[in-house]
């Protein structure tokens, strides 16, 4: 379902690193792993992503993380021409997307679609996950998509 | 609503100052300056002292605290200050309603409403860098090459398209009567520069869907708005334009990070417009003449849909070229020429507008204007709205 690649799709932006207060560490060692996990509410059962203290639907603080189908469809797009960090200035085009997990309470995850970046994007699209491996400081793994 | 617990008519905006506004980076004074000078002007305009300002209330993280600013300006008594917090220019709207709940409350009795850039002292909107690494929001987008405010709203531009089939040609004719007013306006960075179909057809991606004029300018400078009470108003400079409704708003979880807020495809203004026009004691078809924040034009279609102003079903009919302009126009839109092609001053231009329009000031002057709307900041997490009225609208 889903697939690992060592080529960097937009070298040179800036690495994530978890934030300082821990909350969202356990997804980053995720991907590391090669696994897509997010929040869940161990009281209610809701899916949340981003990452929070507390669920937003029921308040309860009692939050765990588990691993959910890397897989989704399309809710929107960008293609974004204008290079705005010097990263991207000789880079061309490249595609955006916002991909909804249905299977995982709706939640809505941005990446990019790998791929022809003039390629057609269709709203409704199968799309399956590509662990991009990066060597950073400390190395790191992003998410990214494919048509499915 | 209670008319007990109502600000309509209870405050008025007396005095509007503007410094030049400059193409971004290109201001010789600090950002610091241009704030004062924007109160200097206002206040010029009121007929009032500087020193009787007592309140101040910005948004946006401006830079420009008040502590400061009443030192430079040798106020006696601060009894007032107030941010309040938003992405973008939401809180332009909410400055001002901000200054009014503090005159209603006794807190303060001349409040000043501001807010000051200056790009080339401390870097510009559009554009992006570094190479320290990013945590907590930024790190779901960021690596991503999603960092502009343009690609922060494209993507619910997009979705908007593909749920009610409209946009585009609305998104041109907004794009194109911004131009058109600014024609008129000597103050508008624009002036001098105007834009036809041809040329927003044939004009770059910035990022799809939003081609170049679809983006707010960027730029130096600084405005500022006077609030007093209604009844100390009627003795000052310029006839005063009533604060008749102000709200502001984010949806369910307008704030969720990585593209989540609940309801995608909306301009945040939903919750405020279900408050703006009972607390106006009006309707959308009294509005005379309408400043709507484009950082994107996209974000303007949704705005005056959520306004009441169109539908999703009539939006591409309305919204023309035609009816947009204050020469003739059904629904006058951003008659400074706004955000794309008067100034980004974070929307406070458009409020200010909105006075002018009241008080019969306007270089594109809508004939007999009585209600003026202006909001700010859509598709932002917290949105707001303000309508000003002349006496007569009042009742």
């Amino acid at each position: 379902m889903s697939r690992a690649t060592n080529e960097p799709h937009l070298p040179g932006l800036r690495q994530p690193a978890p934030s300082n207060d821990g909350l969202d560490a356990p997804f980053w060692e995720g991907t590391r792993a090669h696994e897509l996990r997010v929040q869940h509410c161990t009281a209610c059962g809701v899916h949340q992503w981003g990452p929070e203290w507390m669920c937003h639907e029921c308040n309860s603080m009692s939050l765990d993380w588990v691993t959910v189908d890397p897989v989704g469809k399309i809710y929107s797009w960008q293609r974004p021409h204008h290079p705005v960090h010097s990263a991207l200035t000789d880079r061309g085009p490249y595609i955006i997307v916002l991909v909804e997990l249905p299977h995982a309470s709706n939640i809505r995850m941005v990446g990019n679609l790998l791929g022809d970046p003039m390629q057609e994007i269709e709203i409704g699209a199968s799309v399956s996950v590509v662990f991009e491996d990066r060597e950073g400081d400390p190395d790191f793994t992003l998410v990214q998509w494919e048509v499915a | 609503m209670s008319d007990d617990y109502n600000l309509r008519g209870k405050v008025a905006v007396v005095g509007v100052g503007e410094t030049t506004y400059y193409k971004h980076g290109q201001s010789a004074d600090p950002e610091f300056v241009l704030v004062l000078k924007a109160i200097l002007a206002a206040c010029a305009d009121a007929g009032l002292n500087p020193k009787d300002i007592d309140g101040f209330c910005s948004y946006s993280n401006d830079r420009n605290d008040p502590p400061r600013l009443a030192n430079a300006l040798g106020i006696p008594e601060l009894r007032y200050s107030n941010m309040q917090w938003t992405s973008g220019g939401g809180g332009a709207a909410a400055a001002v309603q901000n200054a009014a709940g503090a005159i209603v409350a006794g807190s303060a009795d001349v409040v000043v409403a501001y807010r000051g850039l200056a790009q080339g002292q401390f870097g510009r909107f559009g554009r992006s860098g570094g190479s320290r690494p990013v945590s907590g929001a930024a790190a779901y987008t960021l690596p991503y090459g999603m960092m502009s405010a343009a690609q922060m709203y494209a993507m619910r531009t997009t979705r908007f398209m593909h749920e009610h089939g409209v946009g585009r040609d609305a998104m041109r004719s907004i794009a194109m009567a911004c131009y058109h007013h600014a024609q008129n306006n000597p103050r508008a960075v624009m002036h001098g520069r105007t834009l036809d179909e041809e040329t927003y057809d044939s004009s770059r991606w910035i990022t799809e869907p939003y081609r170049l004029f679809d983006c707010c300018l960027e730029n130096d400078g600084a405005a500022a708005i006077i609030v007093t009470r209604a009844d100390r108003a009627k003795d000052l400079a310029k006839p005063p334009a009533l604060l008749l409704a102000a709200q502001q708003s984010g949806g369910h979880r307008s704030g969720a990070t990585a593209e989540n807020t609940t309801d995608y495809v909306t301009s945040s203004f939903k919750p405020a417009v279900k408050y703006l026009y009972k607390q106006a004691g009006i309707t959308a078809a009294d509005v005379d003449v309408v400043q709507s924040y484009e950082n994107f034009t996209g974000g303007v279609v949704m705005s005056l849909i959520e306004h009441g102003l169109c539908t999703y079903e009539n939006a591409d009919e309305v919204l023309t070229f035609d009816n947009l302009r204050a020469d003739g126009g059904t629904l006058p839109l951003n008659t400074s020429g706004g955000n794309l092609a008067e100034c980004y001053m974070h929307g406070l231009g458009l409020q200010v507008e909105a006075v002018r329009q009241i008080r019969g000031e306007s270089s594109n002057q809508v004939a007999n204007a009585k209600v003026a709307l202006a909001n700010a900041g859509p598709m932002v997490p917290v949105a707001s709205t303000a309508i000003y009225g002349t006496q007569e609208a009042l009742g």
